[in-house]
């Protein structure tokens, strides 16, 4: 993962959020450094998808910025294709096209956005899916996958084009607990591997192994962050505390 | 007995289960199938022993009218599969086109949404009678140059437009069936909306839609029928011309068996397509 | 056991269906077994006087109903409008009624697409049904005609213009786009007598026809020598008839009104067309009504 700056891969400055009276994102201010692995942990509803969505410029903003290396990306005269080309993103469901197998799955964006040959494509696209432990299920489709198993593909296909940021939306909460342990470890190879990722989680032992930064967002605003040592064990927000105590298992 | 080593011989209790639940099914089969046959059979003879039945059997079921008439008929029906033939495939790239003007929302094309917004609540609200008839008299009698006079795509062309407007909704609602998601995904990735249209969207919509767009296409293959009120001398057309002169309905049912014998085996193989394109549907959120 | 109230139950479906399929149909169609011998026995003992033959036959006591298409055209009926007693058919229609003992409103007319004219039980709307109906032994086997009362030539019609000053044999029309209505026997004499290189051009009315011969869309329509005399004096002006075909001996259309099979108004009807006939009533009302057909060219062969 190299970024084109020594700056921030993304930077935002008080963005916000609303759909109609609806407040959902309230004066963000998030700095995202490459390699940097930041878990976003909160309730529902507290404003992680949401926030995700906008840093792909899925959904325009309603004030603040955002900066992705080191340009405005929240400019109108921005092409949003072309900044979301060097991001890659993971949501929770409906990720792959049912229709394609996995190695068209993989291959689509490469040939049709950036234009590699299909050779090309593919090759990168089997050397992906062996490393993520999927070699044999390369002219599968879809449906014939674990939901880790497609996750995992998922994950293969948002970095097969290189990009300079990963966000990952919450992209274990559907599955069964037993599935989500595969996905986990690509993530954590991936973190190794220096991604820059920034994912909205509930796994709270996996952000505390591998985060660098931990934000607990409430109700829209980021009300604590920093390293998981100290959100985890020391943290200095009452509802931070009534957070955790919810989630993590009595210790 | 344990069911884990393998050499598992069925208990006294279980053969005896099986035995009644054989039996059972027997019952059941039996006596639906005694139903059948006593109603089929009570109605059968019903209708033969009506006191209208010798007129009604000489009028529509006449063997020597359904000879002299099949020449004429079936040349006809020629026609009608002609029409459909080539109209389907033209309904369908008019039908995808609308739906996909419709569900963009790029400001430049605004113009052309509204028109094809247009477009779909005219010709769905038109008869397609009327289309036909506008069609075949209307633009000839405008003598523009160039435009041809024949009735056949006078009629086809009216087919297409009334047709389109339908297959446009339907294929509106397949793609609006499709998760979120998935054009996210494609976003995410980078492609532009057309492309998500082009590579993701539009190939699920339309695999989703196949019953519904089956069944506009059975109904365009009946509606060939309109084209006789512009004398395309279609099926239908030519067994009423024979009826005329003969005061016979053979004719009629003649082009009746051979719509029938045409819309079956269509209609089996688009319900086996659907079965094996939602299949591949079902992986979504696991 | 639970299964035999089910048992009872299939067993009464076949019952019900039973007596419905030996319900007595209202069937004002007679059994095959009638014969033409009832229409001459009735013929033979009201020869006399048509009224008092028709007073028993007719469905509705003191009443004729008679059926027609719509659009009545011009010049069978006027203005669309059968009761006003004007055009040829309407004019022979209360001619005949009156014959029969019914005059103003105890004729009633009702329409009858002529689709429908011929199919079994239909008959039951109407007495009898006027509507330029041609003669023909197939149809007479499924219906009963009155006798003729008009002879049918066929006309052929065109665009005004040198194509149709140079039309002067029918060998001429065999290269054309030619057309005539379903059913009609302008389209048998087209089928039969011209056999033109290309299929004839079938319309379903009248009306489509005119349509494609001012679109250019045929060059030329066939119809009855009174109709198309119709046409090209009012409906369209830039028509004009070439010729009329010769009657072929032996083979002349006639029209005439259709009842259902075995309807003993038949007899009381000729008795009093064969009146209208004698009595000159019948030519007059040609006269009138039928444009005189003299000094339409016949076409040679």
């Amino acid at each position: 993962m190299t970024g084109h700056e020594s700056g921030p891969v993304l930077r935002t400055e008080e963005l916000r959020k609303a759909y109609g009276d609806k407040v959902v994102l309230r004066g963000i201010d998030l700095v995202v450094e490459p390699h940097d692995v930041i878990c976003l942990i909160g309730s529902s509803g507290s404003g992680k998808s949401t926030l995700l969505r906008c840093l792909d410029l899925l959904e325009d903003i309603d004030d603040g910025a955002i900066f992705f290396e080191g340009e405005d990306i929240s400019d109108p005269r921005v092409d949003a294709r072309a900044v979301r080309r060097r991001m890659g993103v993971v949501f929770q469901s409906y990720n792959l096209f049912p229709h394609l197998s996995v190695l068209e799955n993989l291959t689509l964006a490469p040939r049709k956005v950036h234009g590699v040959d299909k050779a090309t494509a593919e090759a990168k696209a089997r050397e992906l899916l062996a490393r993520f432990g999927l070699a044999d299920k390369v002219d599968e489709h879809p449906d014939r996958l674990s939901g880790g198993q497609q996750q995992r593909v998922a994950m293969a296909r948002a970095i097969a084009t290189d990009p300079a940021l990963l966000l990952l939306d919450e992209v274990t909460a559907a599955l069964d607990p037993e599935l989500t342990g595969e996905v986990l470890a690509i993530m954590r190879q991936l973190a190794l591997d220096g991604t820059t990722m920034v994912l909205a989680t509930h796994e709270m032992a996996f952000a505390r192994d591998v985060a660098t930064k931990v934000c607990f967002l409430h109700d829209g605003a980021i009300l604590e962050q920093g390293p998981p040592a100290e959100i985890f064990e020391r943290p200095r927000e009452e509802r931070t505390r009534q957070f955790l105590r919810r989630v993590l298992p009595a210790s | 007995m344990s069911i884990s080593d393998g050499s598992w011989v069925p208990s006294d209790q279980q053969v005896q289960r099986d035995a009644l639940r054989r039996r059972m099914r027997l019952r059941s089969a039996t006596i639906a199938s005694l139903a059948t046959v006593v109603v089929l059979g009570v109605l059968i003879v019903g209708v033969l022993t009506s006191p209208g039945w010798p007129r009604v059997k000489e009028t529509f079921f006449s063997w020597d009218d359904a000879k002299a008439s099949f020449p004429a008929v079936i040349k006809g029906f020629k026609l009608n599969v002609l029409l459909f033939l080539i109209a389907e495939p033209l309904i369908l790239v008019l039908g995808a086109l609308v739906a996909v003007v419709r569900s963009t929302n790029a400001a430049a094309l605004f113009p052309l949404r509204l028109l094809a917004v247009f477009y779909t609540d005219l010709f769905r609200g038109v008869p397609t009678l009327l289309v036909v008839i506008l069609a075949g008299f209307g633009i000839p009698a405008l003598q523009l140059q160039g435009i041809t006079n024949d009735t056949f795509w006078l009629g086809l062309f009216a087919l297409v437009l009334s047709y389109g407007a339908y297959v446009a909704e339907v294929f509106r609602s397949g793609i609006d069936s499709i998760h979120p998601s998935q054009v996210a995904s494609a976003e995410a990735l980078g492609l532009s909306h057309g492309q998500a249209m082009r590579y993701v969207v539009l190939p699920q919509a339309i695999r989703r839609v196949v019953p519904p767009l089956l069944n506009d296409f059975i109904s365009l293959q009946k509606d060939t029928a309109l084209l006789s009120a512009i004398f395309v001398f279609e099926a239908l057309f030519a067994a009423q011309d024979y009826a005329a002169y003969n005061f016979n309905y053979t004719s009629i049912v003649v082009v009746a068996v051979l719509f029938v014998a045409l819309t079956i085996p269509l209609a089996r193989f688009t319900d086996w397509m659907g079965r094996r394109m939602m299949r591949r549907e079902r992986a979504g959120a696991r | 056991m639970r299964i035999r109230p089910r048992l009872l139950a299939l067993g009464m479906a076949p019952l019900l269906f039973l007596a419905l399929g030996c319900a007595p149909v209202d069937s004002s169609t007679p059994d095959a077994g009638e014969d033409p011998t009832t229409s001459e026995s009735t013929a033979a003992a009201a020869d006399a006087d048509p009224a008092a033959c028709a007073a028993d036959a007719v469905r509705t006591a003191g009443t004729l109903t008679i059926g027609t298409d719509s659009p009545a055209y011009d010049p069978w009926f006027s203005k669309n409008d059968p009761t006003n007693g004007e055009g040829f058919e309407s004019a022979v229609a209360y001619a005949v009624a009156e014959k029969l003992g019914f005059t103003g409103d105890a004729v009633q007319w009702t329409k009858v697409p002529f689709n429908s004219s011929y199919a079994p039980g239909k008959q039951g709307r109407f007495d009898f049904d006027i509507n330029q109906i041609a003669i023909t032994p197939e149809r007479a086997e499924v219906v009963d005609f009155s006798d003729g009362y008009y002879t049918a030539a066929q006309a052929v019609i065109m665009l005004k213009g040198p194509d149709a000053d140079n039309i002067t044999s029918v060998s001429q029309l065999q290269g054309l786009r030619l057309g005539a209505q379903t059913g009609t026997t302008s389209l048998t004499a087209i089928r039969d007598v011209i056999q033109p290189d290309s299929d004839p051009i079938v319309f379903k009315d009248t009306s489509a026809a005119k349509q494609a011969l001012l679109n250019d869309q045929v060059d030329a329509i066939l119809a009855d020598l009174p109709t198309a005399l119709y046409i090209t004096a009012v409906e369209i002006p830039k028509g004009t008839i070439v010729g009329q075909l010769q009657a072929v001996p032996g083979q002349d259309e006639q029209f005439g009104m259709l009842f259902e099979k075995g309807s003993p108004l038949v007899a009381c009807v000729n008795q009093a067309l064969a009146v209208l006939r004698d009595d000159g009533t019948l030519d007059s009302l040609q006269q009138r009504w039928l444009s005189d057909a003299v000094g339409v060219t016949e076409l040679t062969p």
